[in-house]
């Protein structure tokens, strides 16, 4: 199975807004907390309070300092997941078939029950998307929430990712990229979302939305409406007050 | 990338295995009766402990057999297919050496090909991935053969042509260094193309202070400081020592047996600094490499 | 072989539970499912007025918190020396019978011997009016070492305040300003908020040192240094008055602008000793409510000139020009004027109209809404500092002359805000043996008649609340508390009730100084402070420090109250309540704390908690939810009362708790149309807000520009008056109470060059947050971010430590790099270090060896000043503690292996242990 479907119908991702992301890394746990009990075996923590405390996360907020030529520095916040790709070279070394790309909406899966945890598919993978766990010995990934998106048991405005759900500013969106009259694709089409590690061949379908142009340079001063130290206090009042 | 000693064992073995089967093969010289037992044991024995070493590496060694399923697309897949083909066409080969039966040697002409096919599907698992930039590249099945070649000659082969083999397989080696530390660079991926952030100047804060799979697996950076050390240790001990002992001393099991020591040595370093000093591009994003 | 078959469908969970989160104070509605009795999974309640379905990085951690090994087990006896963490477990009978042995005698003696406070407790109303039956005039919460400048220069001002109470007009305003805050109270309405201006384009400006979270996404950032901000606020308005860019039809109808200041500085009265203002119809003085009174700003009467005068007078001078201040303020002159212009744009070239016809408490109607839509939010980062409350009156000022307070597009009080300050009590303290205290606790004062001093002047309240040294410290001063008790003054105590506040770390200034207070002895062996009682759900440091532990149950466990007459859920356009109930059991023996007061109160017989004949009058918290009444009609929850139709007033209602539950744990009531703008002068509003019980009579008032109230502290500070303060505190009340917005610099002593910060982490809640196991892979240890200027100078490297040196104190902490950092400040994320066998984590856990606090380097008092008085390290108008004051230096250490001071290991106290997937 680990052959890429020649075309999918959909493709299903995220969009990113780096300008809205605060870091806040509600999404992180949001997705810690449903995949732990939701798709396959539970995200495992080794260590869990004592002095090397780790585990499955499927979702990690980075954060990073930039610095632009001609204005003050930033600081950028940077989720990182699954980006579903199209040529996902994840799937194609996997010797199993346990890494799978679906034919209808493009999300890239894990069949758990016949991966033998060999690492491959997270070596393959330039994004880091993928963890082995620790205690179930298998490749775990985000998995575009697949068990909510379709969820008939979730009422229609949750069949979304929980991430996407959770996120207090918005800055997750969920789409068919595939079709450019999404809302998702109007997105990055409007605000010139982007592939990360284009030179990577991966084809991710979730884009990101690049930080709005900050600091610009200050709007102009107001201008008095005459010399106060001049005219003395008095003159000042009456001009004011005579605008009433 | 993490130098799990499985792994390491794994390449290096199965290598150094098949590269010896695929000269019993080619019948370079045929030895009959105990011998012939003692050699063609040798060669499964070395091939098989690898492969089985390879296992231990995997989270679910019980379901090994499913890696045989994604022939059409994955090298680790075609490997096993090969390997095991390998193993099974020689069979009547070494059968006939033992039992001097004196079979046509067709079946270990066709066999040593498939040694070969081990080898490079073996060297193609890692030099397939991009995100390795150093692995991703033609110096890694020609190391993968180089090794095969030389440590096959060193136990195979007449003395001058393991010797001149260990030659090779050092200028290899120093060719592979060489050109892997720009690999790297030549990928060009960075910070910046990995995040899209045109003027992105370095980590402000790690996504976690725990740790991850993703540090423990791809972004291992422990004891590279003793590259340099160990670089010399893999050429002189994989290539220069057994070349000087195949040559200095008279064609003898104990001279082999040194050389292939040496090589063995050499070899394990080697195959360590391969993984060590491999580096992955999802480093970028924890601003390590 | 073909793609495998995913289940697309499966069963979430058996049952859905809506309570409200308590993994923070921000109080987000939550939907818990449940499988097989136990918490699976937890998600944001969408119907949710506060939260609309979102959840923060803690909320979605909840199910990692509620099965944490910290949790306490069953009540507790110190059994070692005090902090040594040394306990044997006791009965709940046990418990509450030692602590009636110890509360009882002291309430018929000297009820002013107990000092109750409590700390990130939302049950205040609660917990205040226990008090007050017990008669100790020392109660209070947290406000004091959190934000109290916030509120009361609020209230003061504007008769509301920023924290949660308040909101921008996020649907249509046009610049947002942000000063001093990183995460506040509405962590999640504020990200929520600042998405809908990202999603619609609106300029987002952030006034902060340091640039994370939503300065990071800022469109402008102004790196301002810190404690200077009340300058760079009146230099704003020094601009745009220069420029004429004020509202003067606001200033004159909805603030004291156009009344008469006489000569004393108080306001010229009239017969009925009420202000006044000069009509521009007639010339002649008229009521300042009159219909069709058009107030004159520019008027001058028998010699008195108007407020709006002596304002602009002020910040005109030479003084405010950004100029002058760019300098201190680390902020150019032009970048000053630039953000200036932008605000007078945004306000007066684009207001916001809304076709609503409405009238006005003079009775003149208006037929439409006209806005000005620039909106602000601060918090404790102009809040924390000993300048804090006259920044914070500043940038009311500045919300005030734009015309941006309760106007479309800029910023409005959520119910049961507007409230102003004469509708708000003033402080009670005369403590009478056995009987309750006369009214509330805390309150707010008007003069100096009405300071918390004994006939000899000293402080009645053990923490000096209400004294010269701080008279509007509407919240009391929390952490002053344990110093004054050690130090015996303004007299001694004998116990120490403390619920719900980790005052032996992370929320004490000085802590290692307050871990010997509270294990210091004295001459007859006794411990200084003789009894400590305790109630945490967690093994938090403070623990180790008490002598008997009352164990809380989790959020999840117990019922609780978000109540209107505490911190409730309002929103600009509706009122609104909350509550939690047990949506799982307590599978230890735990029980809530506030049922636990009520046994405890009715053990002690206090009024209000027994019946005539003695009996307990509450069966437990959740009675007392429902049938207790504040005033006739009027109980903690507003909705569903009477019948269960009745909204606000209403009889008590036995079912009122089932129809939260069924309802999501929480009650909303719309403001009606046409009520939702100009709320402290709209009359629809007005009678809305008697009807819904927040007041019995409308409240109309004007914002106070001017405040007598701190005039008449200033006049006594001057010499009038037959009430004086000490000679030592006149100059500085002449300072700091100044009528009209000031700002003052902050200590600067000489040698200690750097300003050091902390900032809350988005992922973690104080100190209770590294319990959890999946917030503390993400943040288990800090490190102190240094500016470039100061890495370069000292060659700092990755991994290295530095020794941070204050006026009062040294720590030897990890270092790192930020270049988006004010040149001159530190600083670290606040609570994320940890006492080595605190929290049931192993003592070898990173937040304990690596972490660390900056408390350490922070005092409770002021340096020495040589009369051999204490001056507390606080705001001298409120006493807010001015954590953000602190001045460091930094030397480089290279790299250790772990930080400064390390404490010894506090012994495990019995916990839960286990812990989900451990
Ligand atoms: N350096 C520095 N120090 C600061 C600040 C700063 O900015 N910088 N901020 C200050 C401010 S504003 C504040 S408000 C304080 C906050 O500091 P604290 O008020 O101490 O707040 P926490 O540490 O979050 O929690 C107090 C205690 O409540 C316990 N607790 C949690 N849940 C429950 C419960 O359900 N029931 C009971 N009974 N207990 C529970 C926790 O276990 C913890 O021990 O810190 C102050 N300290
Ligand atoms: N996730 C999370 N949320 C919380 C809490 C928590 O612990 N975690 N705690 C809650 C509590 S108790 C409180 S009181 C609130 C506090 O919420 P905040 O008011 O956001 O308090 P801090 O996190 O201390 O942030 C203070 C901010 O002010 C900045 N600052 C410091 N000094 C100055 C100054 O002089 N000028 C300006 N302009 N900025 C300055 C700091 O850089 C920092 O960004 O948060 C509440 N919400
Ligand atoms: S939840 Fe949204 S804002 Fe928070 S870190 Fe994730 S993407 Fe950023
Ligand atoms: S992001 Fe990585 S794991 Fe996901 S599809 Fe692409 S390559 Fe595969
Ligand atoms: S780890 Fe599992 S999914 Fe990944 S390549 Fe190996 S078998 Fe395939
Ligand atoms: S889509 Fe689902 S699995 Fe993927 S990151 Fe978001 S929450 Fe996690
Ligand atoms: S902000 Fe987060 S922790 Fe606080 S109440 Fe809301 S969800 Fe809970
Ligand atoms: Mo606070």
């Amino acid at each position: 199975m680990t052959a890429l479907p020649v075309r999918t119908e959909k493709a299903l991702g995220l969009v990113i807004d780096l300008d809205t992301c605060v870091g806040c890394h509600a999404c992180v746990t949001a997705c810690k907390g449903w995949n732990d009990q939701g798709y396959g075996a539970p995200l495992s923590d080794q260590d869990p309070y004592g002095a090397d405390p780790s585990g499955t996360f499927l979702n990690r907020v980075h954060s990073y300092q930039v610095a632009p030529p001609d204005a003050p520095p930033q600081i950028v916040n940077f989720p990182r997941s699954c980006l579903h790709c199209a040529d996902a070279p994840c799937v194609t070394v996997c010797p199993t078939g346990a890494s799978y790309k679906r034919a209808e909406d493009g999300i890239v899966l894990v069949n758990e029950d016949a991966c033998i945890g060999c690492g491959l598919c997270a070596w393959a993978c330039p994004y880091g998307a993928r963890e082995m766990d620790a205690e179930a010995q298998v490749m775990k990934k985000c998995t575009l929430c697949v068990d909510r998106i379709y969820n008939e048991n979730l009422p229609e405005e949750d069949r979304e990712p929980a991430c996407v759900r959770t996120c207090p500013t918005g800055a997750r969106h969920f789409g068919d990229l595939a079709d450019p009259d999404s809302d998702v694709s109007r997105l990055v089409a409007a605000r010139g979302g982007f592939d990360l590690m284009p030179g990577m061949g991966t084809k991710p379908v979730n884009k990101y939305l690049p930080p709005r142009r900050k600091d610009a340079a200050p709007a102009s001063p107001l201008a008095p409406l005459l010399d106060v130290q001049a005219t003395g206090f008095a003159g000042w009042l009456d001009r004011v007050l005579g605008r009433l | 990338m993490n130098p799990a000693p499985s792994v390491i064992l794994f390449t290096v073995f199965s290598g150094l295995g098949f590269g010896f089967l695929a000269f019993l093969g080619l019948g370079v010289f045929v030895p009959s009766g105990w011998v012939a037992f003692l050699f063609w044991g040798l060669g499964y024995g070395l091939a098989v402990g690898g492969l089985l070493a390879s296992t231990f590496h995997l989270g679910h060694p019980e379901r090994a057999w499913r890696a045989f399923s994604q022939w059409r697309t994955s090298w680790l897949s075609r490997e096993a297919w090969a390997s095991v083909a390998a193993l099974l066409v020689l069979a009547p080969v070494a059968l006939s050496d033992w039992l001097e039966l004196g079979w046509p040697r067709a079946f270990g002409w066709a066999g040593a090909a498939l040694c070969a096919a081990t080898v490079l599907c073996t060297a193609m698992i890692y030099a397939q991935i991009k995100a390795v930039p150093r692995w991703n590249d033609v110096v890694t099945p020609v190391l993968f053969f180089a090794f095969a070649l030389t440590g096959g000659a060193i136990l195979g082969g007449p003395a001058w042509v393991a010797a001149f083999a260990c030659l090779g397989l050092a200028a290899v080696l120093l060719w592979a260094f060489q050109r892997g530390d720009g690999r790297f660079a030549a990928a060009g991926e960075t910070l910046a193309s990995a995040t899209g952030l045109t003027h992105a100047a370095g980590v402000f804060e790690l996504p976690h202070t725990g740790g991850n799979y993703l540090l423990r697996e791809m972004i291992f950076d422990v004891g590279r400081k003793h590259a340099a050390k160990l670089r010399s240790v893999a050429v002189v001990g994989a290539g220069l020592l057994p070349a000087a002992v195949l040559v200095m001393f008279p064609v003898h099991p104990v001279t082999v047996a040194l050389a292939a020591a040496a090589h063995l040595a050499g070899a394990l370093a080697a195959r360590w600094l391969f993984f060590a000093e491999a580096e992955h591009v999802v480093g970028l994003y924890y601003g390590r490499r | 072989m073909n793609q495998p078959k995913v289940d697309l469908s499966p069963r979430v969970s058996d049952e859905v539970r809506r309570t409200t989160c308590y993994m923070c104070a921000c109080r987000c509605g939550i939907n818990v499912h449940l499988k097989d009795g136990r918490v699976s999974y937890i998600e944001g309640n969408r119907d949710h007025p506060v939260n609309k379905g979102v959840l923060c990085a803690k909320g979605a951690s909840g199910i990692m918190q509620v099965t944490a090994p910290s949790r306490l087990r069953a009540p507790l006896r110190r059994v070692g020396p005090r902090g040594s963490g040394a306990f044997e477990e006791i009965s709940w009978e046990e418990a509450l019978q030692t602590a009636v042995s110890w509360l009882k005698p002291i309430r018929e003696t000297a009820p002013e011997k107990l000092a109750f406070f409590t700390g990130r407790d939302q049950s205040q109303s609660f917990t205040g009016w226990w008090a007050q039956a017990y008669g100790t005039p020392n109660y209070a919460a947290h406000g004091g070492f959190c934000s109290v400048n916030m509120a009361a220069a609020g209230i003061y001002t504007l008769g509301g305040a920023f924290w949660e109470f308040g909101a921008p007009d996020w649907e249509r305003t046009k610049l947002f300003v942000l000063f001093g805050v990183a995460e506040d109270h509405d962590s999640n309405p504020i990200k929520i908020g600042i998405g809908k201006l990202k999603e619609r384009g609106v300029k987002v400006v952030g006034v902060n040192p340091i640039r994370t979270g939503y300065n990071a996404v800022a469109d402008d950032w102004y790196g301002i240094t810190p404690g200077t901000d009340g300058l760079l606020i009146l230099s704003l308005i020094h601009c745009l008055l220069e420029a004429g860019k004020v509202d003067l039809d606001y200033l004159a109808r909805w603030t004291n602008a156009p009344y008469l200041v006489g000569e004393d500085g108080l306001f010229v009265k009239n017969a009925e000793s009420q202000p006044f203002v000069i009509d521009r119809r007639t010339g002649a003085p008229a009521p300042w409510d009159g219909k069709g009174v058009q107030p004159d700003m520019g008027a001058v009467w028998e010699g008195n000139r108007t407020v709006f005068q002596h304002m602009a007078a002020r910040y005109l001078a030479p003084d405010y020009a950004p100029e002058v201040v760019a300098e201190r303020c680390g902020i150019t002159a032009p970048r000053i004027r630039g953000l200036a212009a932008e605000l007078a744009a945004a306000a007066f070239d684009t207001p916001v109209v809304i076709e609503e016809p409405w009238t006005d408490f003079r009775g003149d109607s208006h037929d439409r809404m006209v806005g000005r839509p620039v909106s602000f939010h601060a918090m404790r980062g102009i809040s924390a500092h000993t300048n804090g409350f006259q920044t914070a009156r500043a940038l009311h000022l500045l919300q005030i002359v734009l015309g941006a307070v309760e106007t479309p597009g800029s910023w409005r009080m959520k119910p049961p805000y507007p409230k102003p300050v004469e509708a708000h009590p003033t402080p009670h303290y005369t403590a009478v043996p056995g009987k309750p205290l006369a009214g509330p606790h805390l309150g707010y004062v008007r003069g100096p008649d009405q300071l918390a001093l004994k006939e000899d002047g000293t402080a009645a309240r053990i923490d000096k609340a209400f004294t010269w040294d701080n008279p509007f410290s509407a919240h009391g001063l929390m952490h002053m508390v344990i110093s004054n008790a050690h130090a015996g003054d303004p007299y001694p105590i004998d116990t120490l009730f403390l619920f719900m506040a980790n005052m032996a770390w992370n929320s004490s200034m000085n802590t290692a100084e307050v871990m010997r207070m509270l294990t210091d002895k004295g001459q007859d062996g006794e411990y200084v402070i003789p009894r400590i009682i305790y109630s945490d759900a967690y093994a938090s440091e403070m623990v180790a420090y008490a002598d008997l532990i009352l164990p809380d149950t989790t959020y999840l466990e117990r019922h609780d109250c978000i109540s209107l007459l505490d911190r409730p859920i309002s929103e600009p356009e509706a009122a609104g309540d909350a509550i939690r109930w047990p949506v799982v059991e307590a599978d230890r023996d735990v029980r809530g704390f506030q049922s636990v007061l009520l046994d405890l109160g009715a053990r002690l017989g206090l009024p209000g908690m027994v019946t005539p004949d003695g009996a307990p009058k509450f069966a437990d918290y959740a009675d007392y939810i429902q049938r207790h009444e504040r005033r006739p009609g009027v109980g903690p929850l507003f909705g569903y009362r009477g019948n269960g139709e009745a909204v606000g007033r209403g009889e008590p209602n036995a079912g009122q708790i089932d129809a939260y539950i069924a309802n999501g744990g929480f009650f909303q009531a719309h403001v009606p149309k046409g009520a939702a703008w100009f709320k402290p002068w709209n009359m629809a509003y007005q009678n809305w807000a008697v009807e819904m019980s927040f007041f019995d009579a409308p409240q109309p008032y004007v914002f106070n520009i001017w405040s007598e109230p701190m005039r008449r502290f200033q006049m006594a500070a001057q010499g009038t008056g037959w009430q004086q303060p000490p000679d030592r505190l006149r100059q500085q009340l002449r300072i700091a109470m100044d009528p009209l917005p000031v700002w003052y610099a902050t200590s600067e002593p000489p040698g200690y060059p750097l300003h050091a910060l902390t900032q809350r982490p988005m992922d973690m809640y104080h100190s209770w947050g590294s319990q959890n196991a999946w917030l503390r892979q993400i943040r288990g240890k800090n490190a102190l971010y240094l500016p470039t200027k100061v890495w370069m100078a000292e060659g700092f490297r990755d991994g290295d430590y530095a020794r941070v040196t204050s006026p009062s104190g040294q720590i030897v902490v990890p270092v790192a790099h930020m270049a988006a950092l004010n040149e001159n400040t530190v600083w670290t994320w606040n609570a994320i270090g940890k006492r080595k066998g605190a929290w049931a984590l192993s003592p070898d856990a990173p937040e304990a060896t690596e972490g660390f606090l900056l408390n350490h380097l922070i005092h409770e008092l002021l340096p020495p000043k040589g009369d051999g008085l204490r001056y507390a390290n606080s705001d001298p108008v409120t006493g807010q503690a001015a954590w953000f004051d602190l001045r460091v230096r930094v030397e480089r250490l290279g790299p250790r292996d772990g930080s400064e001071p390390a404490f010894s290991a506090l012994a495990g106290v019995p916990v839960a242990d286990g812990g989900r997937g451990a």
